[in-house]
């Protein structure tokens, strides 16, 4: 199973308090550019909501450090102490969900932590799972996610 | 399968401890000089000067060559040098192609400085220990392990323990899991990104028998749980290593960051190479597909304009070309991984074929991993052997890297030698029974074997066409004009391969260079031959002039050639001078401006690349050579040599004839036909080298002339002695 941060446009309301917990909870200001989550202004009062949805790992497969690994819940997660900071991944990324803001050294991405649905006073978002999908898209990563559970050197924090 | 080693297998011979230094704005402002004769290490601070006129990479290894070496210094002297320098942009994670080192030595085989261009996270690693460059000097008693632990601030020497391997995709291996975790753990440490933080410089056992001996630089590849090489191929440096007995460089860090090279604008760097990689993410598809096939897209492309070498560059083209094209390789490669070979290149290029089961040596029915190959390699011992099993040029691949030796050179070679089979110089007595037939693999590879045995028929062929077009010439009463005619090389270098025949300014671009025929100074051909954008000779010389010298400013830098034409903006045809992409002149400028702190603009990007390579031509001149003697191609790079090579294109050379020569080729004998067009094509080729000569600020005889080396402020007093000598 995938967990993931389930995103419904259609209740936003543009407040921004989502943007605020997480950017406070991640990065210590109230700070939107800094958010794992994006409010993105549609004008007429809708609003389209972006953070990653764990799923496509076009991010992991391109990451040259293996610093982007998915986690026993199905989370896509940096190693910042593995992490070069090339941003590759920001890049690759096929709806701009891998983020990074300007000379800091690392990307950043949404986690899954549910920090922001309590935030939401309209519903608007909620931690969901969903089925995997076949990890075969990726021969390679599969093996090296193989290996690590076999060492027990995996999910570094 | 080989044993494994730990730190303790290793009899230290000596160490020097030193204090890393944080690299600012691009530079160390110190340089590592490692004596292997005396086993000592010592720090040299770098000038301003040495920054300011040698910016870095090949200007620092040049300067540092020039200084530890006389003119009389031959390649296998001890004073002879190894300089590994990497330039202020190298090691930035952010831009594509960040990641090169510049290899500078004398050649063994042109006796004038070479340099290679190479990949691999030597460099970097060496370079963020706070090292602008490597000196690598004297010769060993013993077999050699020089190792720098740029983690905790050491250089040792080890003697190589009984049972170590030579052959790279072994000892590159069993090296790097010995030194990985380093003294703490005393070696041997499983964690990946331990294992990461190691990188080899190695040979192989055909360098020690062959003057074409490369340098393969390591990279641990996390996925594949092994290692990777990336070749400073040419001009025989990794024979220079052997001679030295040095079995291996091998340098440790760990902790590459955004911002290891402390850039002036961090943020700027990042804008940059990002810009640059969503470039490559959304056009490299349409354009290159480097990502999927690496240089290898260039195979039909080549073939279809009659340029892919074909039996020893006698023709450019071939029925079965499409059997090596790129989506052949595309299906060989392994896909969707990060094939860069340095972090943060997503041009991903160094594509490889994983369990490839070789056929034969002394690694016979292993699988292995083949790093390539690329267009180079799979057109010099593919196509121009007349190899079209791509099966066998994997091979040919493997064996090179693994022995050390350069694939250009050895390609070039033995299509050498196999053109000389068909022409009855040589035959089965004379080769050790080994059958050179056009197409034979085998045959090619058993050279391979040979060379690495340093036996047999391998031991003479490895010493390149040029001597060995003058001992067929000598001990079999070969034609001498013909044996220099198609012996591919210039200054004793084997050409790269490109059919140069039909471009005047290719010719130009292979010939007129510093360190013999290689492709990195100037790629003209369809500028010059197929779009005809520089028809006169002032237009020539002035490509051969803007060309090289802008792409020598890679080497100044650290940076890698390909991600900047071989992905392109979307909207670069719509710009003046579409040729030089002049928005990614910008990015490179705007990069080395965020790094150093300094300003730059593309005059002075040219200018910095002036000075270096002016220098070098200089330093050739200083080394007994570098004049227009020197300069010349053989003629099998100019125009058809044999006959039936000049009837397989009659109408083209026959239709040249009538309107560029204004010669009626009508009732002449093709032998005549021969005679009049080499007559007309060296012509040419003089005129060219006047224009070219000129435009570079040299006198007709090749040396740079003091007042242009004043007007580009390199009349250092050094240099105006030698060039006075001959003026």
């Amino acid at each position: 199973m995938i967990k993931y941060l389930k995103l419904d446009d259609q209740k936003c309301v543009g407040c921004m308090s989502c943007a605020t917990a997480c950017s406070l909870a991640y990065a210590k200001e109230d700070n939107p550019a800094k958010a794992r989550i994006q409010v993105n202004g549609l004008g007429n009062g809708r609003f389209h909501l972006v953070a990653c949805d764990q799923e496509c790992r076009r991010c992991v497969a391109e990451c040259p450090v293996q610093a982007i690994t998915v986690n026993k819940q199905g989370v896509v997660m940096i190693d910042k102490k593995l992490c070069v900071g090339c941003l590759a991944c920001v890049a690759v990324c096929p709806t701009e969900a891998m983020r990074f803001y300007p000379a800091e050294s690392t990307p950043f991405k949404c986690v899954a932590c549910g920090i922001c649905v309590k935030a939401c006073p309209k519903g608007a978002l909620e931690i969901a799972e969903k089925e995997d999908s076949p990890a075969s898209r990726f021969p390679f990563e599969a093996a090296a996610a193989a290996r690590r559970d076999s060492t027990d050197q995996g999910e570094r924090s | 399968m080989s044993r494994a080693f730990e730190m303790k297998d290793f009899k230290l011979l000596s160490e020097t401890r030193f204090d890393r230094k944080p690299v600012n704005r691009g530079y160390a402002m110190r340089t590592m000089h490692v004596d292997v004769g005396s086993r000592t290490m010592k720090e040299k601070p770098v000038s301003a000067e040495m920054k300011a006129k040698f910016v870095g990479g090949k200007g620092f290894g040049l300067r540092l060559l020039w200084d530890g070496t006389k003119p009389t210094t031959k390649w296998n002297d001890p004073e002879n040098e190894i300089v590994i320098a990497m330039g202020p942009v190298c090691g930035n994670t952010n831009y594509p192609g960040s990641g090169k080192s510049l290899v500078v030595s004398l050649s063994p085989m042109t006796g004038v400085p070479i340099d290679s261009n190479v990949g691999g996270y030597f460099g970097p690693y060496l370079k963020f220990g706070g090292w602008d460059a490597l000196e690598v000097q004297g010769k060993s008693d013993r077999e050699t392990i020089v190792f720098i632990d740029n983690a905790e601030g050491f250089v040792r020497f080890y003697e190589a323990p009984a049972g170590l391997q030579e052959d790279t995709h072994l000892l590159a291996d069993e090296l790097t899991r010995a030194f990985a975790g380093g003294l703490a753990s005393g070696g041997a440490s499983p964690d990946p990104t331990e294992l990461q933080a190691i990188s080899v410089v190695s040979a192989g056992r055909g360098a020690d028998h062959s003057p074409m001996g490369v340098l393969n630089f390591s990279l641990y590849d996390k996925r594949r749980d092994g290692i990777r090489v990336k070749q400073a191929g040419r001009g025989g440096i990794g024979t220079v290593l052997r001679d030295k007995k040095i079995r291996a460089l091998v340098v440790r860090y760990k902790g590459v960051t955004q911002n290891a090279n402390d850039a002036a604008d961090p943020a700027a760097v990042q804008r940059l190479g990002l810009k640059m990689h969503r470039e490559i993410v959304v056009n490299d598809d349409k354009q290159c597909k480097m990502r999927k096939q690496g240089t290898a897209h260039l195979m039909e492309v080549m073939n279809d304009y009659d340029l892919l070498p074909t039996k020893n560059h006698k023709y450019g083209q071939d029925p079965k070309g499409p059997e090596l094209a790129s989506w052949v390789w595309e299906k060989l490669f392994s896909q969707n991984l990060p094939d860069g070979c340095w972090f943060g290149c997503t041009l991903a290029c160094a594509h490889a074929v994983d369990h490839f089961k070789l056929q034969t040596g002394p690694y016979k029915d292993q699988k292995v991993c083949v790093d390539g190959p690329e267009y180079e390699t799979a057109a010099g011992v593919g196509s121009n052997l007349y190899v079209y099993d791509p099966n066998g040029i994997l091979e040919l691949n493997f064996y090179c890297d693994t022995y050390g030796i350069d694939t250009i050179s050895f390609g070039t070679m033995t299509s050498f030698l196999m053109e000389c089979w068909e022409l009855g110089v040589l035959n089965a007595d004379r080769t050790d029974g080994i059958d050179l037939s056009w197409g034979n693999w085998k045959g090619a590879a058993q050279i391979l074997h040979d060379m690495a045995d340093g036996k047999r028929f391998g031991v003479l062929a490895g010493q390149g066409v040029k001597r060995l077009a003058e001992y067929f010439a000598a001990e079999y009463g070969a034609d001498a004009q013909l044996m220099r005619d198609i012996a591919l090389h210039g200054k004793g270098l084997e050409q790269s391969e490109y059919v140069s025949k039909e471009s005047l300014a290719q010719q130009g671009g292979y010939y007129l260079t510093n360190k013999g025929p290689q492709h990195d100074e100037a790629w003209l051909i369809f500028m010059d031959m197929v779009n005809n954008k520089i028809p006169s000779f002032e237009d020539k010389a002035e490509a051969l002039h803007y060309f090289p010298m802008f792409r020598t400013w890679f080497g100044l830098q650290g940076l890698c050639k390909l991600p900047w034409n071989d992905i392109e903006p979307s909207d670069n045809g719509k710009w003046p001078e579409s040729n030089k992409v002049p928005e990614h002149v910008h990015n490179y400028i705007d990069l080395y401006k965020a790094i150093t702190g300094l300003d730059l603009d593309w005059d002075g990007l040219i200018r910095q690349s002036e000075r270096v390579y002016n220098f070098q031509r200089i330093f050739n001149v200083r080394q007994g050579h570098g004049h227009r003697k020197d300069d010349y191609p053989p003629y099998r790079a100019m125009g058809p040599v044999l006959e039936d090579e000049y009837l397989a294109r009659e109408e083209r050379y026959d239709k040249q004839m009538k309107e560029k020569i204004g010669v009626d080729p009508a009732g002449k004998s093709t032998g005549e036909k021969l005679r009049i067009t080499r007559e007309f094509r060296l012509g040419q080729y003089d005129t060219l080298i006047d224009a070219v000569f000129k435009r570079r600020g040299w006198t007709s005889e090749g040396i740079p002339r003091p007042d242009h080396l004043k007007d580009i402020g390199m009349d250092l007093p050094e240099l105006l002695e030698v060039v006075g000598r001959h003026i």
